[in-house]
């Protein structure tokens, strides 16, 4: 029998194998999808949120444990546990040296994102490399790996994992660790979490997913219908505005779209609904997927002119140009008459100021609702350049509840042998909101964690087992 | 005349909507890269991608020969096949390589040459051995003669092998030259600098990207990272100077000092031409090797030939030259002698039509890389 299960494919997994085998237990992994698209969610990362009191390295300065406490406290609006989040925090400044072991490199961060330079370790080639690199290291240490190997369920015995059923086969294993993802892959799921709104659309099915096709949430399921400790509310998940474009999954980090803050977003009506410069981009693009998924159709159009063109992170769609606004939204087929007074009216409201997109400028509107408290310059410039947007999921925060040792409960028990890490866990420290790196930072410090604790239950089974 | 020729290349590829289908691919794939630029630590080309917003002909060209097809970006992609991004960087680079080679070289017409490389090669080849061969058989009446201790010009005259080369090699030289300045006319970063063309040389020299930006080397067979293609690539290329030093060395020798061959063994020019072939038969021997391994989604699968046509060249006239070496003193002498001349030749032929081209171009790139990145970048995308 084989000591260690773990079910998943991508950082948390790994993470959690790489640490089984190392403390001397048989690991088997399950990944559910072919090799080449293997590493869930992690494949589309690339970087972890990192402590550290002093400069390190690739990271700037420092970024102590309160300052990332407070952090983590503030984009969660304290929908958090403080024992577990500092867990994750402290380990976020030990393990890198574990990683650079097991072959992920590190480097400064990337053009375009010098505010976290300071904060996050960039992987070198992003978190395709880092899980190629986790794989390599998972091979030469004698991990077994099969590829698409979905479980669908799990035999338990009062809380103790017993096996799992993966294509047909009854797996056993002394422990299991289950880092199998969130459900944000599954459109069934999300469109019932979602339901219907007011106009009798079901806002999901206009929903794209940033990362694996993969996460169906089966596994999450299967522990809700066995008496799981659950955490998290099914209808939360990171969503955010991205290229209305982007393929359906996998679209990743190329469809962001970052020049809403440098022009107006209107709604299929041709109407605003938001402040575009109520803050900085990087600190505002998560409010989006909500705000353009409340729009009727959940859809956005970004609309720009020339003057923004240039001042912002090139989208990989490009947008749709016109020599006019009337023939702008002929074009995006958005209603003239309403499209232009909303821009006539965004237009008469731009005060004068001097506009810099690099520091919260004094370009506002006054009298206009909503505001467009800055950076709001008259959209006057011909060339106008329109970005149609839809909401994109990230991830779910639906998951298990768990402890320091990364357990699962069951009526607040902790089960001996069932750990759990990853997004199927994530929501313990990230109930809600985000921050750059940090799922990354859970995935590996609770992968951690589960794996060494996993070993340790097989382990202390196979030296009780009769011989 | 060049400015015509610019010009005329120009509104062909205007009249063909600007990009040529391997330069439009190139242009589509940056648009993904610029959006996402996970791949900034590995390699040049992406540093230079971020500051562009627009991919012209002439970007794509330079980037394209930025580019070392290390094979690091690829496996880390997350938009490679199966993505439907279909994101394969060195591929699409490799192709629009061969096209600019093709492009710049002179005469324009020989360009073609690089259509069916491998075959090019192969004939070159052949017509020089039989061209020497038949000039021993014309000089001498046989091909096996007695020992003659290792006395090439008792084949072939001094100054007719001089002649012959010298003119080889000059041409060589100026197709090449030619080529390097329409490939830098097509956008030029500026005047350079001591320390960019320092900076150049040094990334030349220890082909600084191949070390995939964490010093453990670049991409074979899969996605583990080795720097053994970088070793056999300085093998190659180290021992082509040293041979090329042996002969300018021999060159001084009889012209400077009248000290007329065969040198012995122990002397400078044989030592470095020993060296020297010895790096040029395990260089290119690795590198074959490695091409043959190499993972099917690297590079152009179509350019196999060409690379492989050039590794064996090398090979050969390395392996032809030692074994003149080894047998000088015997009878077989003038049949290896116009053996390795043939080989010689071909190579000097076919440096502007082949893959040799490439150090070329590599190098020029690098050296806009260096004066480059040292300009300020003026866009301003304020996502800092």
């Amino acid at each position: 029998m084989i000591d260690v299960l773990v079910i998943g494919g991508g950082n948390a997994a790994l993470c959690a194998a790489l640490m089984a085998r190392e403390a001397g237990a048989s690991v088997l992994m399950l990944e559910a999808s072919p090799r080449e698209w293997r590493g869930g969610n992690s494949q589309h990362t690339r970087n972890l949120r990192c402590m550290h009191d002093a400069p390190q390295d690739v990271l700037i300065e420092a970024y102590p444990e309160e300052e990332f406490w407070q952090d983590l406290l503030k984009v969660t609006k304290g929908v958090t546990n403080e024992r577990l989040a500092r867990l994750v925090i402290r380990e976020s400044s030990t393990c890198r040296g574990w990683m650079r072991r097991h072959g992920v490199n590190f480097q400064p961060s990337l053009s375009g994102t010098l505010h976290l330079s300071r904060t996050n370790a960039f992987f070198m080639g992003g978190g395709k490399a880092l899980v190629n690199a986790y794989y390599r290291s998972g091979e030469r240490l004698g991990v077994q790996i099969r590829y698409q190997a979905p479980v669908d369920r799990l035999e338990l015995d009062d809380g103790r994992f017993v096996a799992a059923y993966c294509n047909g086969e009854r797996i056993e294993a002394r422990s299991c660790v289950m880092a199998a993802g969130g459900f944000e892959s599954n459109r069934e799921w999300l469109r019932e979490a979602w339901g219907r709104n007011e106009l009798g659309e079901w806002p999901a099915d206009n929903f794209l997913i940033r990362g694996t096709r993969f996460n169906q949430g089966v596994l999450i399921r299967a522990m809700m219908d066995a008496g799981a400790d659950i955490i998290g509310d099914p209808s939360q998940s990171h969503c955010v505005a991205i290229d209305a474009r982007a393929p359906l999954y996998d679209g990743g980090i190329c469809t962001r779209v970052d020049a809403v803050s440098l022009g107006v977003m209107v709604n299929s009506s041709g109407v605003r609904f938001y402040d575009e410069g109520e803050d900085f981009w990087p600190k505002r693009y998560a409010i989006w997927g909500r705000l353009v998924a409340q729009q009727p159709g959940q859809i956005g159009y970004c609309i720009i002119d020339a003057k923004a063109i240039g001042r912002f992170m090139p989208p990989v769609y490009p947008g749709e140009q016109a020599a006019t606004l009337p023939e702008l939204a002929a074009r995006m087929k958005l209603p003239e008459a309403s499209f232009m007074r909303t821009l006539a009216e965004f237009n008469a409201a731009c005060r004068p100021g001097h506009f810099d997109h690099t520091v919260l400028d004094d370009c506002r509107t006054e009298g206009l609702a909503p505001p467009k408290t800055h950076w709001a310059r008259p959209i006057d410039t011909a060339p106008f350049y329109a970005y149609p947007l839809r909401p994109g999921i990230t991830f779910t925060y639906l998951g298990l509840k768990t402890n320091e040792r990364a357990a699962v409960h069951f009526g607040g028990v902790p089960s001996d042998n069932l750990f759990v890490a990853g997004e199927m866990m994530a929501g313990n420290v990230l109930g809600q909101g985000y921050t750059a790196g940090v799922g990354m930072s859970i995935g590996t410090a609770f992968g951690r964690i589960a794996g060494t604790q996993a070993a340790a239950a097989a382990l202390k089974e196979r030296a009780h087992a009769p011989a | 005349m060049r400015r015509l020729e610019t010009l005329t290349r120009d509104a062909v590829a205007l009249a063909g909507g600007g990009l040529t289908p391997p330069e439009a691919e190139v242009a589509r794939q940056m648009a993904v890269c610029n959006a996402c630029r996970y791949c900034e630590g590995f390699c040049a080309v992406f540093p230079a991608m971020t500051r562009r917003l627009d991919f012209a002909k002439a970007d794509i060209h330079y980037l394209a020969n930025l580019c070392h097809n290390c094979g690091a970006c690829l496996h880390a992609c997350q938009y490679a096949p199966p993505h439907e991004f279909a994101v394969n960087v060195p591929r699409a680079m490799a192709q629009v390589r061969l096209q600019t080679y093709s492009e710049f070289a002179w005469p324009s017409a020989l360009g073609a040459l690089y259509r069916r490389n491998g075959l090019v090669l192969g004939l070159a080849t052949a017509l020089g051995i039989a061209l020497f061969l038949v000039l021993v058989l014309a000089m001498r009446g046989a091909l096996l003669h007695q020992p003659l201790a290792g006395n090439f010009y008792a084949i072939f005259p001094h100054n007719m092998l001089v002649a012959l080369f010298g003119a080889a090699f000059v041409f060589a030289i100026v197709a090449l030259a030619v080529g390097a300045s329409r490939f830098w006319g097509e956008w030029s970063p500026g005047p350079g600098s001591g320390g960019a063309s320092a900076e150049a040389t040094k990334d030349v020299l220890t082909l600084k990207y191949l070390d995939g930006g964490h010093g453990q080397g670049c991409n074979e067979a899969d996605d583990r990272f080795t720097l053994v293609r970088r070793r056999f690539h300085h093998l190659t290329f180290y021992g082509f100077l040293l041979c090329f030093a042996a002969t300018s060395v021999a060159t001084i020798y009889d012209y400077g000092f009248g000290w007329i061959a065969p040198y012995p063994f122990f002397s400078l020019p044989v030592l470095l031409g020993t060296l020297g072939g010895i790096g040029l038969l395990f260089g290119p021997a690795g590198l074959y090797v490695l091409n043959r391994r190499r993972h099917p989604l690297h590079g152009d699968p179509a350019q196999r030939p060409m690379d492989r046509a050039f590794i064996a060249l090398l090979f050969f006239t390395s392996f032809t030259g030692l074994a003149l070496l080894a047998w000088r003193d015997t009878p077989a002498m003038a049949t290896l002698l116009a053996l390795h001349l043939g080989f010689v030749l071909a190579f000097f032929l076919t440096m502007p039509y082949g893959k040799f081209a490439h150090a070329v171009y590599r190098a020029a790139a690098l050296l806009k890389y260096a004066i480059e990145k040292r300009q300020p970048n003026t866009l301003a995308l304020g996502a800092d």
